[in-house]
């Protein structure tokens, strides 16, 4: 589980974050959306420990991240996996050095426990025929795949994933949200995630954050999102015509 | 100003924070020994072997006289290489194609967020993306330079005598008069000293890139500019300190 309490920044006077508190149950999917600029990438920098936020605390299970000492704070480091907007992978080793990368440098662990690990990661995304390649020979929604399969090569316990579905086309980012969501259940991870994909929150997410300029204005689960009465949630929710439609006929 | 300067030390000081496996640097250390020093060859040999030949043709265009020794050409071209040409030019262009180099390596490793991948996994990311770099570009330079001083001095070799300013005998006899040893001692000392300043500075610039493509593009025309100015300042502060 993990909690934020009363997150606070500001970036040159201006507010960005105005007092975020949550909690992040555990073995489920969290999802963070908002528009553009309202801070959701931020406040997840801010629990990975990227930003340091004004005020406010991060408890991972109750250890307060930012008030930690040093090895407390590597140790809940070590406990995070992070997918990020462009997968971040290495440009210059492959796919395999990518996943294996935090075993080499964060364990001892045997070449050959090393290899069965990357192996087992890259077969659970579904890439263990492209680990020679390199990242820029792969697509985009792969080297999102290569980037889970670089978030669960330590076994984490908290997934975060910013914007795992931005620039793919329809059926990758369902693919995607498929596979986080098996991931976490799979291995019962608190996952995190940054969105602004309203698929996404309708498939995938069990309880949803809703940011607005800074402050959370909902929390609830996904099935109670289409009946809010925020009104900026509401905007948000039915800007795509699609669901206003599909709103429409669910009230007939 | 100084803030920025402020920033840079704070930033030499992370390099010495909490650092990662031996064998992972030792592994760095040789990738980045490659990429700066190995690569950096054939320019360094080009440029030398004709900065060499024409500091030759000029210095013997310049010394008409009958009561100056024709192997004073080559003596003056030995001092000029060793002194001067070798370690100052050498490391110039390699603030050049070093420096541009690790500033938009960097730079893209920060605008595509590779370097908050390595942080959130709790890796010292500035040890161990630019203490390699330090290190292999303090290692190789010297090597470059001694490389470029022997190839400048063969470089008047060559111009001179297949020109005929000078003959074998002369250019052999005036490269040898009056050594001094402790010449080449300074001279390497001022490329370890380069490669750290340019190392170190063109790393800064591309480390706290922000932005997109043009910043990166930006960041490594400053870490050229600013490594080319601190080399000079260096220099001079050596020949002043050293000589």
């Amino acid at each position: 589980m993990i909690e934020i309490k009363d997150i606070n920044k500001a970036f040159n006077g201006k507010a960005v974050l105005k007092g975020v508190s949550s909690v992040f149950k555990e073995g489920e999917i969290n999802l963070i959306i908002g528009g553009s600029g309202t801070g959701k990438s931020v406040l997840l920098k801010c629990m990975i420990g990227l930003i340091k936020p004004d005020q406010g605390n991060v408890l991972y299970n109750g250890r307060d991240f930012y008030n930690s000492d040093k090895d407390t704070k590597q140790a809940i480091r070590r406990e995070m996996g992070v997918l990020f907007q462009g997968g971040a992978l290495f440009d210059s080793q492959t796919v395999e050095q990518n996943v294996r990368f935090p075993l080499d440098m964060l364990t001892d662990i045997s070449p050959q426990e090393k290899r069965e690990r990357v192996d087992f990661c890259l077969q659970r995304v579904g890439l263990e025929a492209s680990g020679k390649r390199m990242p820029s020979e792969i697509s985009g929604g792969m080297k999102k795949r290569v980037g889970i399969a670089r978030a669960i090569v330590m076994n984490p316990k908290y997934l975060f994933c910013d914007e795992p579905n931005s620039g793919l086309d329809p059926l990758t980012s369902v693919k995607i949200d498929e596979l986080i969501k098996e991931i976490t259940d799979e291995y019962k991870i608190t996952t995190v995630i940054i969105t602004h994909d309203m698929n996404s929150v309708m498939e995938i997410g069990q309880n949803v954050m809703f940011l607005y300029q800074g402050d959370k204005l909902w929390e609830g689960v996904n099935s109670d999102i289409t009946k809010t009465t925020v009104p900026e949630l509401n905007e948000f929710i039915f800007a795509n015509k699609l669901l206003r439609d599909a709103a429409k006929e669910s009230n007939c | 100003m100084i803030s920025v300067i402020g920033k840079y030390f704070l930033f030499l000081g992370s390099l010495f924070g909490k650092g990662e496996k031996l064998s992972v640097y030792w592994r760095r250390f040789m990738e980045e020994s490659v990429s700066i020093g190995v690569s950096s060859i054939f320019i360094v040999a080009i440029v030398s072997t004709f900065i060499g030949a024409v500091s030759c043709i000029q210095t013997a265009y310049n010394l008409v006289s009958p009561i100056i020794p024709v192997s004073t050409v080559a003596l003056i071209v030995r001092d000029m290489q060793i002194l001067e040409l070798a370690p100052t030019i050498t490391c110039i262009v390699l603030a050049g194609k070093v420096g541009s180099n690790i500033a938009s390596e960097l730079g893209t490793m920060r605008i595509t967020e590779q370097i908050d991948a390595l942080e959130v996994m709790g890796i010292n990311s500035s040890s161990y993306l630019v203490m390699p770099k330090v290190l292999a570009a303090m290692f190789t330079f010297p090597m470059l330079v001694i490389l470029a001083a022997f190839l400048g001095i063969f470089g008047g070799y060559l111009a001179g005598t297949l020109t005929g300013v000078i003959t074998e005998r002369d250019y052999l006899y005036g490269i040898r008069d009056s050594f001094v040893p402790y010449n080449l001692f300074f001279m390497c000392v001022k490329p370890f000293v380069f490669g750290f300043l340019i190392a170190t500075i063109s790393s800064y610039q591309g480390f706290f890139t922000k932005g997109g493509a043009l910043e990166v593009g930006k960041a490594s025309t400053q870490a050229v500019t600013n490594s080319c100015i601190s080399v000079l300042i260096a220099d001079y502060l050596l020949a002043q300190l050293l000589l």
